[in-house]
Parts: structure tokens; C-alpha cells; sequence
């Protein structure tokens, strides 16, 4: 690992010249990743010595004139895909192209939540290859991204939607992840805070999901940097791609704020901005960009113990580590790129919090924003080749992108590697809506995009 | 944001539905083929900036409107019946 990545290396590789011993412990502590890499002994080193052992883990390199891949989009996903392209396939000549700085989308901005509880086919084993893929992130990184299995638990309100979860979690358990149907006084055990007898909305019960759960968005997207730059990938911030080259129907490179890149396979993962970016490839895409909301309050003793979402209006609340409530609802529902929303889906949000919630009063909202979604007509996302050669999209996470930063990011290297469709993301085909066949809407509101 | 329906002047967000891009006025011929009718039912143009779309006063005079806003900005430009858009 004596790359440019390591700036710490040098001090450690004259060592071992000087003592073949140390040089033998020292190489086998760095593959397991104790020297290098981070650790426990790693920190009370650094705080025995005035934290001045810490650089920075990515470099910041110039674009090449080529390379063998380029990933436009520096987010959650795009970086997850060059990692697993340089990871699993060898392909370390890639570049990932940021417009702004990394993680600076969507990764930076939802409310963190991870989980594998989809119900149909075609979502069902991608979302749970992508919790596997969670479950061995942090060691897998050597990176401390905060996951944490708390337990997810959808509350449900009548006859009809315990029917409904009963079904979901069945469809759960078939797929091989894990849900317990929780009956009121189950619930009562894991979240006795709740309005259990609101006269509108009463508890009866939830589907709870031990494995989901949370992790620390920005780590996610960090983590995946330092990996990626690791094995040689050019990580390329406040660089603009601004037009797509393509000859005869087959991508020959990009146009950026830096200059053009060329490269034989583009993969395109830009979330709220696919419609734009694949403008530059002659491609209208089937999405609107809508906006989506989160809120958190200041910082509180342990309150909130899970996940929860209500089962009667758009509502999902956990506690960082941090001790913020960190809450949100649906979006805005009208096209909009503003990255911030308005003031009636605020007010909804509060009501549903009280409704479900009332402790929640007495918190204090310290902030709130707004994302970005790629919403579809199904909302279920997108991974497939362009009718352009060596052209890639992955895009139409709409606003539940997070938890598929893995599994993404995994599927869409191993399509730009191989070619194939990887098996679990094997259903996002572009071409499901012009044909009707194959169509995953896990809500069953119909063909308009906002209704996801 | 506030919207200024010709039926009732200007009026909360709160009180209108939204349905999409006003392409959904022109629609396509059934036998049209399936491309024709991917491009009216899922593809968009999903510009940042001016666009037009469809809007339904639900809460008021129950009119569908064709709005001419700014997706950046929130700036609503121009409210038009739906009725009188469509050529």
C-alpha cells in the first residue's frame, strides 16, 4: 500500500527497512488492517501524540486525459460503484467526476435509514443483497460508518393494513431477511411514548424489522472514497461534466469544467440531476425531480430507541447518535429542483408527529432541508445500459436511495464491468415502462411520478 | 407559494393538486405505438427552470389549470384554464 493515497506509509516503510522483525509484524498488522487502516489502537496512539498522525484518506488528483471508466456523480452511489468496479473487477483507471464536493447530494442530506423490507420481486432480493452488503460494510471499508441495527418498526392502523404487513412481512421472511408482526401490546414493549388510543388513528400493532436500522450518512460516503482512492481511483471534485461524446451510437468520452476526459464506459449516477445529464446523451428519462424534506431537533438524552414510521401519514423518525431526532415525510409533490421545501409539508410533518408522537412537542426543531429525488413512474429505480454503447445509467431511487448505496452501487459496477445484469438488480430495466412488463410500484398509486 | 387561479384569484398551494407535466393535454392517438405513448405517460423533459405544468384547483373552483412556473425558483409566472391552454 506505498501509493500516493498513503502519506503515512513512508514513515512506516523506512522502519521496516531498519528492522526486517518489525517489518515481518508490521506487514502482517497492516493486512489486517491495524497499522494502516483504522482502529482502536490506532486512536489512543493518535491521542497520545496530539492527534497529528491523521491525513487526509483521499487524494486530490488532476483529471487524466483518459480512462477506462468514468462515474459522473460523486454521491453515495457513484462512489460505492467505482469502489466495487476497482473492488470486484479489477478496474482501477476510473475517475469519479463531482460537480461540487463529494457527498454533497442526497448521501449529505436523508435521514439515514436502512432496511430490506420491499415486498415485491424485483426490489425484494436487491434491497436484501444490499442490507447483507451493510452488515459487512465497516470491516469490509475499515471504516466506522455507525450502522447500527436498532430495529425498524412500521405501525399499522386497522384490520386492513395489519393484513397488508402480515403479507409484506411474509414476503420478507420468503426473501430470507427477518420480520415479528407485533401486536398493540408488542408494540407497547418497544414504544410505550406512542398515542396508542389517538381517536383517529389507534395503534393496532407493527411489523417490526430487527435488522434495520441507521448509519451515518456522510461515513457512507466517505468510507467508500478512501476505499475506492485506495485502489488507485481518481476521486475529481468541482468538475462539471457538461457534455457527453458519443460517435456512431458508442461513448468516446466527456466534456467537463476541466476539460474533456476520454473513456470508454461512462456510468451515469447523478440522482435529482439524471435528467440534465442524460439531456447531454440525447435521452429523455422517465422522471421529475421533486423535493423532499427532513428535519431534526436539538440534541436530546436517548429517547427514541428504533426506527418507526406511522403507518396513516408520510412519517419515519430515529435518534442520531448524535441526539437529534431526526425526522421526515413525504415530498413537497410538485416538480422542483430548489433542494429546499415549503411550508405546508413542514406543517404536515409536525401534525403526523404530534398525531403519532405527542412527547415530541417539547423538542426543539433546529434545522430542516431539502434533497433532491429522482422520482419514477413506479417508483422503483433504474439500472441498465443507454442505447448509447458503453453508456450506463443508474438513477430513480426517488427518495429511498440511502440504504441502496451498497447494492447499487455493487449491481451497477458489476453491469459496467461485465456487461450482465447483476442478478439481484437484475428487474431495473429502463425499457419496463414502454413495455409494461415488469413494472415494481410498491405503493400501487399508478404511473405519475409524484404518487411514490 | 401562492397561485393565482383566474376562477378565484390568488389562492394557498394547499388548495390545489398536482398532476404533472402539461404535456398530459396532449394526448396521443391510441394506435400511436408504444413509444409515443412512453414519451406522454413517463418521459420528461424535467428541466430546471421554466416549465409548464398541470395543476387542479381541488380545494376551490375544481378548474385544472396549466401553470407556467420556475422549478428553481418557485416563481409562478403564468396560471392559465386548462381549458383555454389546450390548442
Amino acid at each position: 500500500m506505498c501509493g500516493p493515497a498513503f502519506h503515512e506509509c513512508d514513515i512506516s516503510c523506512r522502519k521496516e527497512a531498519m528492522h526486517p522483525l518489525r517489518s515481518v509484524v508490521s506487514v502482517a498488522l497492516r493486512q489486517r488492517g491495524y497499522v494502516m487502516g483504522y482502529s482502536g489502537f490506532r486512536v489512543i496512539k493518535e491521542g497520545l501524540f496530539g492527534q497529528k498522525g491523521w491525513k487526509p484518506v483521499w487524494r486530490d488528483p488532476a483529471p487524466k486525459p483518459e480512462y477506462d471508466a468514468i462515474i459522473i456523480g460523486g454521491g453515495g452511489h457513484g462512489l460505492s460503484t467505482a469502489y466495487y468496479l476497482a473492488k470486484e473487477h479489477g478496474l482501477t483507471n476510473i475517475a469519479v467526476l463531482e460537480k461540487g464536493y463529494i457527498g454533497g447530494g442526497n448521501v449529505g442530506r436523508n435521514t439515514t435509514i436502512v432496511r430490506a423490507n420491499y415486498f415485491l420481486p424485483g426490489n425484494s432480493e436487491f434491497y436484501s443483497h444490499s442490507l447483507k452488503l451493510w452488515e459487512t460494510m465497516e470491516q469490509d471499508l475499515n471504516y466506522n460508518v455507525m450502522h447500527s441495527q436498532r430495529g425498524l418498526i412500521n405501525l399499522f392502523h386497522s384490520d386492513g393494513q395489519r393484513d397488508a404487513f402480515a403479507r409484506r412481512g411474509n414476503a420478507m421472511i420468503n426473501q430470507g431477511d427477518d420480520a415479528i408482526l407485533l401486536d398493540r401490546d408488542g408494540v407497547r414493549e418497544h414504544l410505550p411514548y406512542l398515542d396508542f388510543d389517538n381517536v383517529r388513528f389507534p395503534i393496532y400493532g407493527g411489523l417490526y424489522h430487527p435488522r434495520g436500522g441507521t448509519a451515518r450518512h456522510d461515513a457512507v460516503a466517505w468510507g467508500y472514497a478512501r476505499g475506492a482512492d485506495q485502489r488507485g481511483v481518481d476521486i475529481i471534485q468541482n468538475c462539471e461534466v457538461t457534455g457527453i461524446d458519443i460517435e456512431n451510437g458508442v461513448v468516446k468520452g466527456v466534456q467537463t469544467t476541466r476539460g474533456a476526459i476520454k473513456a470508454k464506459k461512462v456510468g451515469i449516477v447523478v440522482a435529482g440531476r439524471s435528467g440534465q445529464v442524460a439531456a447531454m446523451a440525447g435521452m429523455r428519462l422517465p422522471i421529475e425531480s421533486h423535493v423532499l424534506q427532513a428535519f431534526v431537533t436539538e440534541g436530546l438524552k436517548p429517547v427514541i430507541d428504533h426506527v418507526v414510521s406511522f403507518g396513516m401519514g408520510h412519517f419515519y423518525i430515529s435518534q442520531s447518535d448524535k441526539g437529534g431526532l431526526v425526522f421526515g415525510g413525504d415530498i413537497d409533490f410538485y416538480a422542483s429542483y430548489a433542494a429546499r421545501g415549503n411550508l405546508p409539508m413542514k406543517e404536515h410533518v409536525m401534525d403526523a408527529a404530534m398525531t403519532l408522537m405527542p412527547m415530541i412537542g417539547k423538542a426543539k426543531v433546529l434545522r430542516s432541508w431539502g434533497g433532491i429525488m429522482d422520482m419514477t413512474p413506479d417508483g422503483s429505480p433504474i439500472i441498465d445500459k443507454t442505447q448509447t454503447e458503453g453508456l450506463f445509467i443508474d438513477c430513480g431511487w426517488c427518495y429511498g436511495g440511502f440504504k441502496a448505496v451498497p447494492g447499487s452501487g455493487f449491481s451497477f459496477a458489476h453491469l459496467m464491468a461485465t456487461g450482465n445484469h447483476h442478478a439481484p438488480a437484475a428487474k431495473y430495466r429502463l425499457d419496463r415502462f414502454r413495455t409494461g412488463v415488469g413494472l415494481m410500484d410498491e405503493e400501487g398509486t399508478g404511473s405519475q411520478h409524484n404518487l411514490h | 407559494m401562492r397561485i393565482t387561479c383566474p376562477n378565484c384569484g390568488e389562492r394557498d398551494r394547499r388548495e390545489f393538486y398536482y398532476q404533472g407535466d402539461a404535456l398530459a393535454l396532449d394526448r396521443p392517438a391510441e394506435d400511436a405505438g408504444p413509444q409515443v405513448w412512453d414519451d406522454y405517460l413517463h418521459n420528461r423533459d424535467n428541466l430546471a427552470g421554466d416549465l409548464r405544468d398541470m395543476w387542479f384547483h381541488e380545494a376551490g373552483c375544481r378548474a385544472w389549470l396549466v401553470i407556467d412556473r420556475n422549478t428553481v425558483t418557485h416563481a409562478v409566472h403564468k396560471v392559465t384554464l386548462a381549458e383555454k391552454a389546450k390548442s
